[in-house]
């Protein structure tokens, strides 16, 4: 078990400095989207001057409250008093009411214009760049690195200048009552500002590492709970739990470290301005008896102090923020600024309707510095052709496939239809022509019927149906709840593999693709319904250049052409019959399938 | 003058987040709770002791500014000034000091206790039966673990020692003032109802508004997850822009309800401190005429003010007390719930470890039922299996297959008749060394978080790299990971993401050939993989089948054809018995299901 213990962290190991300048040109540009909204901000800010300003002013008020009213015995001026007292609250209370509100207005937007950035820019991004992240990370990067990004614009920063604003006209009114008292005060200042910023060099990069720790128990608990099947089988519950153990101990000690930090921090503050309050009480007492001080200025000096008090709590808490804040701008903008691989040319123009007459010319495609995805690849596909596409996985089947919708461009060579080299079309333009069906469908929550029409939301009623009768999957859909009104996925009904996949043909058949890309395995169904979705494939392809992901000999059999792929390379071409006889990789496939094929034929001729 | 802690978001979230209804005190639950700090019971005593000296010295500190103001300022009583002041400043270090201290006791056992709670709720989850995982979902048991837990430690640490604490300040301040100046006091106390009642109206309001914004968060993350989820579809479809428009609405439904709900705080906030204002105002006014009058002292209208503005901040937290109590009380019900599930299968007493087994199965007379009243899934299953024999499961999906399967590894217990290994009936002996002798490839080809090695030897920890290389050949493994930028070392993404089906299934192989496990079921994958793949997995299955006994649930029939028995299951009841061809030549369900895989291998070799 001594094995096991998590690593040391301690107070000296984990301080940073501050900002570095990367952050900086983060955080700039952070305020930089508070552009759009300047009136607002703008308004917000002298709100803050005003109340500001009231703050200084009113501990004034109480000052000659005392000295004149009470001291004075002067009672009309002390009514005076009272009543601007309760009057100049009331102006702050409506004046922080305007600012609050505005300043959450800018924020809020900024936030709602970043998430739609980051929005338009996944949509933008090409498959490569989805292909290398986690969905779990663009989330939180668009919700929670948002939200921190929101706090950075609006309050954060308010409060950093607040504080200083307050503090400056603090300092100013407290010179001009008594110049030797406040030299006193202000040395309390520089200690509070130190003190601040020496929680927050700590704060931040410890509640950083207390979060990425949670973050690590988490997924400890959550794996080990999804794979509590595979726990359980091999009989590693120990083991399991140990490893939390770990993870859990580690995050308690932060926890710990982090406790220990806060615990020290705000009576620390509080301990500082108390004893600027008793050197105040002190020189300030003596300044009376020698009467070169009334008591008023002592209370209103007292509370000057206790009023500073807040403001420089919170810097000494939002710094640390602000510093995270920088470091969720840096994740957010290495989104919005990664560079979609596949770009509409500025000249790109709309592709015609095509006839579907598709040529790789030496098309190479390297990704990531790593060995080609394919290579070399030259084939040509005539319009109403079917290309079968075979190889083990990894081999470039799917890459080639996403050649042709221009889900990459190639590094070599070009890809053309009817004679148009890809990079020169508008991407849209391209990919309505082509329909695609995947091996994993993806249906989104939404209706059956909004499904179908995905591709061609304005299509009538007598398509969509149409399109579910070809694609086999009316019949099924009539059965559900709400036939073509049926939600799919998270509130309604769940469909099955097969169902999901006829769905998924009939969206493809829809918008009446001159191209179709398509993987020919079906998910696990009964043997009747591998049949159905076969069926409406092959109606799904009948009259287009088809290319297909194959899996089963009879797409091999009817296919005009058929691409062997090994290792991003065509090893052998042609139809079922010439390949059978030239290529062994292609034989062994076939050959493999052949035992099943000819218990068949034992059972045809026995049946006879 | 700020009453108000931690600003006004913090402010909605306090209120809104607890649940509409619910218990206020639920004592099952606190007395589960506190068993945990029982054993950090003497720094929670000495963090009270604390808590008192603190509270004492904070109404001691104004009531010595006070003797300072009057008797030393007003008699002009140098030494008694320097004295009082000394005092003050001691009574401030003291405080510090008490208030440093009784923190970091309570920050340090909240969270001692937190990890010991998350600790034993993750070996208990380990200790629960897969049955428990049939009835929930992980999602919900994680935010159980992480989330709900930390609202009950809070509450039980920081939240009622705090709110003890509060009521003892504010008694004290009562007293004190009351003692100070009953009329002044009375009159001082006169705004506190209407706190009280604007706290809880905001507190009805912001619940409301609180829950409207986690409202359109939610479906702001459900849409961009799809979207992301959806991606290539999208693209495929050039769906780009319907989908930005759709998500800029939901983005702005969510900006808008948070506006709103902030709003409300905005609103309240500025109105408590303005409270604070008025009763400060009140004590000047009706003081300041007292003072005039001759009947109070000014030091004792400075200590009253000092006294006001402390008053607010723990009426407030008590005003609030009830909507964080019930929503800690819900959280933690549905923590102690969970602790308190009765794990269904348990080592029975003087159990036996399991001795090596050579790998043979009886099943006698078995009878089954997920739950008491549920309805029978297994009736009279009798066989036995030979050491080293390969048995295939079949049957239509729900008769039952997966059932037995399950029963052989313990995940359930029979709740009839009687299951033996090599003759020992498996309830007898212990569930580990049960599992250890016994390996399981599941259906999902669920892999961990964590390199290939890693999840290679997920079953046998202690394996070196040349045990899991052996492996990883053995599962015809070996070639595409070496093929991977960091071999072996390669991370693997959640959900494997970046590998393909087939090779999380080979890996899964490997896995399972490192455990070496004397008996084997193999929940054959549903989703088809590449002609190629399937080979590759085919072989490789071949071999790990070689010399133990191997149970396979058997979704296609072509790859059984080997099978030294198969049993073909129909409504939890054996219907068929034998070997491939026996069985086809019996006509029965067999033969049956046999030809309907048959009728879609015909159509095609037809089209040819």
């Amino acid at each position: 078990m001594s094995a096991n213990t998590p690593p040391k962290d301690s107070l000296q190991t984990i301080s940073t400095r501050l900002v570095d300048p990367v952050a900086w040109r983060v955080l700039r540009r952070c305020y930089g989207y508070l552009r759009h909204y300047r009136r607002v901000v703008v308004g917000a800010y002298l709100a803050v001057i005003a109340i500001n300003g009231l703050n200084v002013v009113m501990p004034q008020l109480i000052r000659g409250l005392i000295d004149r009213g009470l001291t004075g015995r002067d009672l009309t001026f002390a009514g005076q008093a009272v009543v601007g007292l309760l009057v100049l609250a009331a102006l702050k209370a409506g004046l922080t009411f305007i600012q609050q509100r505005w300043l959450e207005v800018a924020s809020q937007s900024v936030a709602y214009d970043l998430r739609n950035d980051l929005q338009t820019k996944l949509t933008d991004l090409s498959f490569s760049f989805h292909d290398q992240s986690e969905a779990g990370q663009l989330l939180s990067r668009a919700i929670q690195d948002v939200e921190r990004i929101r706090f950075l614009t609006g309050r954060a920063i308010f409060r950093v200048i607040d504080g200083f604003v307050l503090g400056i006209g603090t300092a100013v009114v407290l010179v001009l009552m008594s110049p030797r008292l406040a030299a006193l005060v202000l040395l309390t200042l520089p200690l509070l500002l130190w003190r601040a910023l020496h929680y927050a060099s700590l704060a931040r990069p410890l509640s950083g590492l207390i979060q990425d720790q949670l973050g690590a128990l988490t997924t400890r608990l959550e794996q080990s709970l999804r794979g509590i099947r595979v726990v359980k089988a091999f009989a590693q519950e120990q083991a399991e739990i140990e490893r939390f153990d770990v993870a859990n101990q580690r995050w308690f000690n932060l926890s710990a470290l982090s406790e220990r930090l806060d615990a020290i921090n705000n009576p620390l503050l509080d301990l500082i301005i108390n004893l600027g309050t008793v050197i105040i009480l002190v020189v300030g007492g003596g300044l009376i008896i020698s009467g070169q001080m009334t008591l008023g200025e002592l209370v209103a000096f007292t509370t000057y102090l206790a009023q500073l008090s807040g403001p420089v709590r919170t810097v000494g808490r939002v710094i640390p923020a602000i510093a995270m804040a920088s470091a969720a701008g840096e994740r957010i903008f290495s989104v919005l600024d990664a560079n979609p691989e596949v770009n509409d040319a500025p000249n790109a123009i709309r592709l015609p309707p095509v006839r579907g007459h598709v040529r790789f010319e030496n098309v190479s495609l390297t990704y990531g510095g790593r060995r080609p995805a394919v290579h070399d690849i030259n084939f040509e596909a005539q319009p109403g052709q079917i290309i079968a596409l075979l190889g083990a996985t990894g081999a470039g089947k799917s890459t080639l496939t996403h050649l042709i919708s221009r889900f990459y461009d190639p590094t070599e060579g070009r890809v053309t239809i009817d004679d148009y080299d890809l990079r020169g079309v508008t991407r849209a333009s391209l990919r309505r022509q082509i329909g695609v069906v995947l091996q994993e469908t993806t249906l989104f929550a939404a209706t059956i019927r909004e499904n179908i029409a995905f591709g061609r939301p304005d299509a009538p009623e007598e398509e969509i149906i149409a399109a579910a009768k070809a694609a086999q999957a009316h019949d099924f859909i009539l059965q559900t709840p709400a036939d073509y009104d049926t939600e799919v996925g998270e509130r309604g009904v769940t469909l099955s593999g097969g169902q999901k996949q006829r769905v998924a043909i009939a969206r493809a058949l829809l918008t009446d693709p001159r191209i179709l890309i398509l993987d020919d395995a079906t998910a696990s169904v009964d043997t009747e319904t591998e049949s159905l979705i076969q069926e409406a494939l092959n109606r799904l392809m009948l009259g287009r250049t088809a290319f297909v992901i194959a899996h089963r000999l009879s797409t091999m059999r009817r296919a005009d052409l058929i691409l062997v792929l090994e290792k991003g390379q065509i090893i052998a071409r042609g139809t079922h019959a010439s390949l059978i006889e030239s290529s062994p990789m292609y034989a062994e496939i076939y050959h493999r399938q052949q035992p099943q094929t000819q218990l068949v034929r034992g059972l045809e001729g026995r049946g006879a | 003058m700020s009453f108000s802690q931690g600003g006004p978001r913090s402010a909605l979230e306090r209120a809104g987040n607890a649940a509409a209804t619910g218990r206020l005190f639920h004592w099952p639950v606190v007395r589960r709770m506190l068993v945990y700090l029982r054993p950090y019971r003497t720094r929670i005593a000495v963090a009270m002791l604390l808590m008192l000296v603190a509270t004492g010295l904070s109404l001691l500190t104004p009531y010595l500014i006070k003797v300072a103001i009057d008797q030393a300022i007003g008699g002009r009583n140098w030494p008694l000034l320097i004295q009082v002041s000394g005092l003050t400043a001691l009574a401030f270090v003291a405080l510090f000091g008490a208030t440093v201290t009784r923190s970091y006791l309570l920050g340090w056992v909240g969270q001692r206790a937190l990890t010991d709670i998350r600790s034993d709720l993750f070996r208990h989850l380990h200790r629960l039966s897969l049955s428990y995982y049939d009835t929930h979902i992980v999602g919900v048991v994680v935010s159980r673990v992480i989330n709900d837990v930390e609202t009950i430690s809070d509450l039980l640490t920081q939240g009622l020692i705090q709110l003890l604490g509060d009521v003892l300040v504010l008694v004290g301040i009562v007293g004190v003032m009351l003692y100070l100046n009953t009329r002044l006091a009375l009159l001082a106390f006169t705004v506190v109802p209407i706190m009280v009642v604007m706290t809880r109206v905001f507190s009805l309001h912001a619940r409301r508004a609180y829950r409207q914004t986690r409202s359109t968060v939610a479906s702001l993350v459900g849409d961009l997850a799809e979207e992301i989820a959806g991606m290539r579809v999208i693209q495929a479809f050039a769906r780009e822009d319907a989908s930005r428009a759709r998500f800029a609405q939901v983005n702005d439904a969510n900006r808008n309800a948070n506006i709103m709900a902030m709003s409300l705080s905005f609103v309240f906030q500025p109105a408590t401190d303005y409270l604070g204002t008025l009763a400060s105002a009140i004590v000047l006014w009706f003081g300041g005429l007292a003072v005039a009058r001759g009947e109070l002292t000014v030091g004792v209208l400075v200590a009253f003010l000092a006294y006001v503005t402390r008053f607010f901040q723990p009426i407030q937290e008590l005003s609030q007390l009830q909507t964080t109590l019930q929503s800690a009380m819900a959280g933690g019900e549905q923590v102690v719930a969970l602790l308190e599930t009765k794990p269904q299968i348990e080592d029975r007493p003087g159990a036996s470890e399991l001795k090596p087994i050579t790998g043979r199965v009886t099943f006698e007379d078995v009878t089954f039922r997920y739950n008491p009243d549920g309805p029978l899934v297994l009736r009279g299953i009798n066989l036995t299996i030979q050491p080293g024999q390969t048995v295939a499961l079949v049957g239509p999906t729900g008769a039952g297959k997966t059932s037995i399967a399950s029963l052989m590894m313990r995940f359930y217990d029979v709740s009839g008749g009687a299951i033996r290994m090599d003759g020992i009936d498996i309830r007898n002996v212990t569930q580990r060394s049960l599992c250890r002798q016994t390996g399981m490839v599941t259906q999902d080809s669920f892999l961990f978080a964590g390199t290939v090695a890693d999840n290679i030897r997920f079953g046998h920890p202690s394996a070196t790299p040349a045990d899991v290389e052996a492996a990883a050949r053995l599962a015809n493994a070996h070639e595409f990971i070496t093929l991977m930028e960091q071999g072996y070392a390669t991370r693997i993404l959640e959900a494997g993401a970046n590998l393909s089906l087939g090779q999380r299934q080979l890996i899964c192989i490997a896995r399972a050939a490192l455990a070496n496990p004397r008996l084997l079921i193999l929940d054959e994958a549903t989703a088809h993989v590449d002609t190629v793949t399937e080979a590759l997995i085919q072989e490789a299955l071949d071999r790990l089948f070689a010399g133990r006994t191997a149970i396979v649930i058997a979704h296609r029939l072509s790859t059984i054809e080997n099978a030294d028995l198969i049993l073909v299951v129909n409504e939890g009841q054996i219907v068929e018995r034998g070997t491939h061809a026996e069985l086809l030549a019996r006509g029965g369900l067999y033969r049956t299901l046999y030809e309907r895989q048959f009728v879609a291998v015909k159509s095609a070799g037809d089209e040819s």
